[in-house]
């Protein structure tokens, strides 16, 4: 399988902490991984780093076949090479209608020209309908999105990164919050999105994580404890220690 | 496909109709066209409100609704009013000299006019040369293009070294409230080449209009401030409205969300700085030629202070919020400030208006920002809300839902 992302020796340190120390990370195309690690493991602070919110002090991040290098990119360039992110906390646009966040999110020329002078398609409408019937809030389209529930926020905002049609998707702690049948609506809608493109979620449940049935990469203290299957790193005498045998 | 814009926006609409009955109606009861019941003074009063309001809409766009709170607008505004301040002094004074001349046994040279020109603008702040900066005052189209392209740039310029290092939020406010001082100390200074604090005046008298009155051209100033508010207000809802309005109205509510969604944030805020600086320089160059005199007062860090405060007291996040403020503030603020408030004597003390008002402004504005953020222009939800609760409803149903698809197979 081919490589899209490829971060490694990567380095961040707040105020003297390091945060990220060292840290090496690779995923393919069409790959599902879930990343877990005991809290301020750097989970968070690693996505940072990837969509260009945060500068690594050192290390390298190279994306795609062409191996262009992030590091030098804006967030929103970085968005606009295909990395789609969803945040801890849920972060829609509350003022406005489910559909107008996810016709903002969708797929179009970004720069503010083309923007002004954007006429809805009917084909985006369609896109629209379409996204927002796979994440279960077709009724919704109307309704401000700060009306929503938290659950059905947390989908707008996956269906927010499906629009972008990104060909990564990091998603941190989508099931936080959730009741257990709206988890099992979330795993369907990664599974799911993970056929076509690279989906890295962060989660610390871990029947969650299991239902996702992918490969796991255990972070501690800012670098790579563990690798493999949920089984072989919940065997890892390491990750016993530091993660569940908490 | 979508539908039209008034459809969208009904408020434009509606807003535009009452706007022209407005003007149609000051048009019939003035003094120059009809039954002279509303004097020529308040025909400006309500022109230059016009233009307030207009200036009004540009912050509401800048601030309400793309959340870039300008304490600055008033810089744009106000050097709008020079550029075209500039055109009206030197062709009257122009005129003036020729006919000053005409007596004379030979006709004036060039050099002479020139020479004369320069005393007569530039006597008061002890010069006779004309500065390079007045190279094109003689020409109208020159000088209505520099009205759009002075401001525009320094917006330009201004934008893209602010939003570039990602100053945001009070240091922002911060920032524009220095340019607008630091260009008011400028043109305080008598080599600054317009006047110092003398300012540009006389300029209410349209040079090749001698003989038109005042009663007439106040009318038709009411009129280009009015067609310019109804453009402005059509642009701005066409800016606000649609997938560009929701893109900045996103950048309002969560700045690095619209980032990571790929929008060049910076890129959007600088589009909206500089069209809003653009509107409020026309909207100063209309707001001159009737109050007459412009000076760097004019332009002082609290005018701008005073718009962001019209702009609470209205409403902001919407335009006809923004225009309301901006009319009843102003308008009331004349009325006091004016001596036209009758003085309440409470036996120990006096309260005069022109003392008290700013401080009842102030209270004002507090009052509203604790009690009614959406200002006066929330008053229209409530109505809103009780008038027609059966449509109320209907828009969180299926309804709208249930158009698109219609829409859709069209
Ligand atoms: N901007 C920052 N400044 C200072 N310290 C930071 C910053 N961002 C993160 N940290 C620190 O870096 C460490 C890693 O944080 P991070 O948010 O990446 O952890 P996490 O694995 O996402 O944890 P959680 O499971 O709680 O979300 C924490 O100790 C945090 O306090
Ligand atoms: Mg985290």
């Amino acid at each position: 399988m081919s490589t899209l992302l490829e971060v490694s020796g990567i380095s961040v340190t707040f105020d003297g902490f390091r945060a990220i120390n060292n840290l090496s990370f690779r995923i393919g195309e069409a790959e599902l991984r879930a990343i877990i690690g005991p809290n301020g493991a750097g989970k968070t602070t690693f996505m940072d780093i990837v969509t260009g919110k945060t500068r690594p002090d050192e290390g390298r991040v190279i994306w795609g076949e062409k191996n262009v290098s992030l590091l030098k990119m804006s967030e929103s360039q970085i968005a606009r090479q295909g990395i789609g992110r969803k945040f801890q906390r849920p972060t829609v646009f509350e003022d406005q209608s489910v559909f107008d966040n996810l016709l903002m999110a969708l797929k179009n020329d970004r720069g503010p020209f083309a923007v002004l002078t954007y006429r809805r398609s009917a084909e985006d409408a369609d896109k629209v309908r379409a996204l927002a019937e796979e994440i279960g809030l077709k009724a919704e389209l109307p309704r401000k999105a700060g009306e929503l529930a938290h659950g059905q926020k947390q989908w707008l905002e996956i269906g927010m990164l499906l629009a972008q049609e990104p060909r990564l998707l990091l998603v941190d702690e989508p099931a936080a919050g959730m009741s257990p049948a709206e988890r099992e609506h979330t795993t369907a809608l990664l599974v799911e999105a993970a056929k076509t493109r690279a989906v890295v979620v962060v989660e610390h449940d871990m029947e969650f994580v299991r239902r996702l049935g992918c490969k796991v990469t255990v972070f501690h203290e800012g670098s790579v404890l563990a690798e493999g299957s949920l089984d072989h790193v919940t065997a890892n005498k390491d990750v016993i220690d530091v993660y569940l045998g908490r | 496909m979508e539908r039209s814009f008034f459809a969208r926006n009904p408020s434009a609409l509606i807003f535009i109709l009452l706007l022209a009955a407005f003007t149609l109606g000051v048009t019939l009861l003035s003094e120059g066209f009809g039954m002279d019941v509303v004097s020529t003074s308040m025909v400006k009063t309500l022109g230059k409100t016009l233009c307030l309001c207009l200036v009004a809409v540009a912050m509401d766009l800048v601030w309400g609704y793309c959340g870039i709170l300008s304490l600055g607008h008033f810089a744009f505004f106000g050097l709008g009013g020079y550029m075209i301040g500039m055109w009206l002094m030197y062709e009257r004074t122009k005129a003036i000299v020729i006919s000053a001349t005409a007596g004379g046994p030979l006709p004036a040279t060039p050099e002479e006019i020139r020479e004369g020109i320069g005393v007569q603008i530039f006597g008061v702040v002890g010069g006779s040369e004309i500065p390079p900066i007045w190279y094109f005052a003689d020409s109208l189209t020159i000088q209505l293009a520099l009205v759009v392209l002075v401001p525009g740039l320094l917006a330009l310029i201004f934008g893209w070294l602010a939003f570039r290092s990602r100053v945001a939020g009070v240091y922002l406010s911060i920032l524009t409230q220095a340019m607008t001082l630091a260009l008011s100390l400028y043109l305080f200074q008598n080599d600054s080449g317009l006047r110092g604090n003398n300012g540009l005046s006389g300029l209410q008298n349209l040079p090749g209009a001698e003989n038109v009155p005042q009663t007439l051209i106040s009318i038709y100033f009411l009129w280009a401030s009015a067609l310019a508010l109804g453009l402005g207000y059509l642009l701005a809802a066409w800016v606000a409205g649609g997938k560009f309005g929701s893109v900045i109205r996103g950048i309002r509510d969560d700045e690095a969300r619209v980032r990571f969604l790929g929008y060049h944030v910076e890129g959007y805020k600088l589009f909206v700085f500089t069209l809003t600086a653009v509107i409020a320089a026309i909207a100063g160059a209309l707001y001159y030629p009737q109050a007459g005199i412009i000076n760097p007062a004019e332009i002082a860090p609290i005018a701008s202070i005073y718009l962001a405060v019209w702009v609470a007291i209205g409403g902001r996040g919407r335009l006809y919020g923004a225009v309301i403020g901006a009319a009843l503030v102003s308008l009331v603020s004349t009325w006091f400030t004016g001596g036209q408030a009758p003085d309440i004597p409470l036996g120990f003390y006096t309260v005069q208006w022109v003392d008290w008002w700013l401080i009842l402004l102030g209270l004002s504005f507090v009052l509203v920002t604790l009690f009614a953020p959406k200002g006066i222009g929330g008053l229209f939800d409530l109505i809103a809300g009780r008038g027609s609760p059966e449509r109320h409803g209907a828009d969180l149903g299926p309804d709208p839902g249930a158009l698109r698809e219609k829409e859709a197979e069209e």
